[in-house]
């Protein structure tokens, strides 16, 4: 089973249906990282190529996990943006590249659309590996794998997004693909941290901590960026912590079976206590584990062949 | 002397209150005479040395349009537009006058420059080149130029566009100052700081596609302030692109308390929302933003009322070393010279604007607010003149711009209205019959 599309780019233009068809295709992956050898021949031939405008670690190392494990060449390009020497489009970039044949090109950056702009420049597929404050498809994926999981379902699901929802990536897409299969999101931060016409991606909107944990099934804690403080944006940690970060006390206002997502890196004791993180609800981890299987589904997805013939290697 | 008579065309010169059929005689680079086609009983000689005819039956004639807002790029970004491509966009646009803004490199911020702009307008130039000197030295915003020495060479405004004057009371000079010379001080109206690092409008689109956003505010509060110095100093205003329904608001009710103020809006900014956004192209950002739906509805019932004077392009052109990159690097901008004329008339299509006041606003009502004594035809004008079709249509192919850069939103559309020729001080010069098609 193939995705009617060439590449990745964003949650927002998948159909529910390429949602299922991608996590189930990840649940049936999972098996193969639990193998002694962690290895299928699906994609031997295909090479990927990893270009990360910005610094990662989890994100890059999961996407270069999984094409291995696919049997895929993986090449890792880190470029800071600014050596990026002047007078190189990225077009000139996206044409360079394209150059080399790969099959596959997995992009970061730290500008919105530039996975979208790279893909009107390249014929080979175009992995999201998150653009600016627009979309980190993958990362939804692997959420919404790791909740389907423990709940079962998502339909009929209350999601919680709380934090910094401005600048978050992770937000929009997880709005958008919650929503899709079914579960009613709320975001949550404060009102510096929620951008304008947000209720128009499908969520509800809240500045209330509180209300926001009551009834939700799942809550996903965001990173905050300390240096959104020079931006006004919040006047303190200390402040931000006792007014959004998430901790045992607040914690008691949420439902027994609640479970816990953050997308890393954890602040420990601003957005997030350790207790909670390290605590029975949390399942931080297993969106890390999720993250290679939901990797793997994508590049079979755009690369690979036949869901038949993936079983049978 | 060469004789041009232009015959049988649909006159329409609203600034005369004329609209009607008339044969237009052009002597010497003037207008001689303009006689009622019905009436006119002058044999021409076909074929006489020094005569041009032009038969326009059919067609629309048009005092040449003026652009109160180009940049020709030159001096300093040849590689972007040139004098003599950004005129020859302008003549094939209709446009027989721009003024050129003064952020080239080195600034237009000396009498040196603004005579190197003249010289080369003048050797290679299609349209006629009025330059905008900058108000303060190399814009940076602290230091007055001399005004005195710009409008001695040929400057006929004074703009820092590009780079907001932010501090309130260098604006106040500019406009006290500038009224020895009658010259309006244009205003790049717009709050750095407001504005931030945004890249396109801010609202819902902004967030959904995860661009930081340009809130409204930020112009709005400079329109404020400029309106405001303007009353206090009875200085000479113009505001130049207006793109909020706050900013036509402002200005509207300083008109009304008499406040010496006049206003430009884009063809873009009249006829895109942010929505062009989606997609991240690139040909879609320019300063200030793409705004809401509201804001282009206000931006037409300014023009319709008379709150906005000009439809101005802020040509700006901009090469692939600017735009094939990120979003957020991208420069600012794009080409507006040779889609002006037919965008303005898709608005009176649509319904909406009549024809007279798009002509209006790009014919007379610059002329007036930058003195220019143009955009009228009358008996001993100068023989500035545009001939349209306002039956055909065209399809905008960025290849065959005349301007050397092609950032062009609007490729591929297709738009009604054609510019059939241009005629400046009596020459022709621009022909769409002569042109490969």
């Amino acid at each position: 089973m193939r995705l009617k599309r060439k590449d990745l780019l964003g949650i927002e233009e998948l159909e529910k249906s390429e949602i299922e068809q991608l996590l189930s295709t990840a649940e049936s992956f999972k098996e193969v990282s639990a193998r002694e050898i962690k290895k299928v021949p699906t994609l031997r031939g295909k090479t990927v190529i990893n270009l990360f405008y910005e610094p990662s670690t989890r994100t890059r190392t999961s996407f270069e996990i999984a094409a291995k494990r696919m049997s895929a060449d993986a090449v890792n390009i880190s470029v800071s943006t600014s050596s990026v020497s002047k007078g190189e489009t990225l077009k000139d970039t996206a044409k360079n590249l394209e150059a080399m044949r790969p099959d596959c090109i997995v992009v970061r950056h730290s500008s919105s659309g530039t996975p979208q702009m790279l893909s009107k420049y390249v014929s080979c597929s175009v992995v999201n590996a998150g653009d600016g404050a627009h979309e980190h498809p993958s990362q939804a994926l692997l959420d919404m794998l790791t909740v389907k999981e423990k709940k079962g379902r998502i339909d009929g699901l209350k999601l919680s997004i709380i934090g910094d929802i401005t600048h978050s990536r992770v937000a929009r897409s997880n709005i958008y693909g919650f929503t899709k299969l079914g579960a009613e999101v709320t975001v949550c931060g404060p009102p510096t941290m929620i951008p304008p016409g947000m209720e128009r991606l499908g969520c509800r909107v809240t500045t209330d901590m509180n209300e926001a944990l009551r009834g939700a099934d799942v809550i996903m804690m965001l990173r905050i960026q300390m240096e959104r403080q020079k931006e006004s944006l919040f006047p303190s940690v200390r402040e931000y912590s006792r007014l959004y970060g998430l901790d045992d006390a607040k914690l008691k206002g949420a439902k027994d079976d609640v479970i816990i997502l953050h997308p890393g890196p954890i602040n420990r004791g601003v957005e997030i206590s350790s207790e909670v993180a390290d605590g029975p609800y949390s399942l931080i981890l297993d969106q890390v584990t999720n993250g290679v299987a939901v990797r793997m589904a994508i590049f079979y997805m755009l690369l690979g062949g036949t869901r038949e013939e993936a079983q049978l290697k | 002397m060469n004789r041009l008579v232009i015959k049988g065309g649909r006159l329409i010169d609203p600034s005369v209150n004329v609209d009607g059929l008339f044969n237009i005689y052009i002597m010497g680079g003037r207008v001689g005479t303009i006689k009622p086609a019905d009436r006119d009983t002058t044999e021409l000689v076909e074929g006489a040395p020094g005569l041009e005819v032009i038969d326009a039956t059919g067609l629309v004639v048009l005092p040449g349009f003026i652009d109160a807002h180009t940049h020709l790029r030159e001096p300093g970004f040849e590689y972007k537009e040139t004098i003599k491509t950004g005129t020859q966009a302008a003549s094939s646009g209709g446009f027989t006058s721009v003024l050129c803004m003064a952020n080239t490199n080195p600034v237009n911020d000396n009498a040196s420059v603004t005579r190197y702009i003249l010289d080369k307008a003048k050797a290679e130039g299609t349209a006629s080149v009025h330059p905008i000197g900058a108000v303060t030295v190399g814009q940076l915003g602290e230091r007055l130029t001399e005004f005195g020495d710009l409008k001695a060479a040929g400057c006929v405004a004074f703009s820092d566009d590009g780079v907001p004057i932010t501090d309130g009371t260098v604006m106040r000079r500019a406009l006290e100052y500038s009224k020895i010379f009658g010259a309006p001080v244009v205003s790049h109206s717009e709050d750095p700081r407001l504005a931030g690092a945004g890249v396109m409008n801010e609202g819902a689109v902004s967030t959904r596609l995860g661009l930081k956003g340009i809130p409204n505010a930020a112009e709005d509060a400079m329109v404020a302030r400029d309106l405001s110095l303007a009353e206090l100093t009875g200085g000479r205003l113009h505001i130049a692109h207006v793109s909020t329904r706050g900013a036509v608001e402002l200005i509207r009710s300083a008109k009304a308390r008499g406040v010496n103020v006049t206003a430009e809006t884009t063809p873009h900014h009249l006829t895109l929302t942010d929505e062009a956004v989606v997609g991240y192209d690139t040909f879609t950002k320019m300063n200030p933003p793409l705004r809401a739906r509201e804001d282009v509805d206000a931006l037409r019932g300014g023009l319709k009322d008379g709150t906005i004077d000009c439809i101005a392009t802020d040509h700006a052109p901009q090469s692939a070393i600017e735009k094939d990159v990120e979003f957020d690097k991208a420069a600012n901008g794009i080409v507006g010279l040779e889609t002006a004329f037919s965008l303005a008339y898709g608005l009176v299509e649509e319904g909406g604007l009549t024809l007279d006041a798009i002509i209006r606003a790009l014919t007379i009502n610059p002329s007036r607010a930058f003195s220019l004594n143009k955009g009228s035809l009358r008996v001993g004008s100068q023989a500035d003149i545009v001939i349209v079709d306002l039956n055909r249509t065209w399809k905008v192919d960025p290849s065959r711009l005349k301007s050397k850069s092609k950032n062009t939103p609007y490729g591929g559309r297709t738009l009604k209205g054609v510019v059939i020729k241009t005629v400046v001080n009596g020459s022709v010069v621009y022909d769409a019959t002569k042109e490969n098609s």
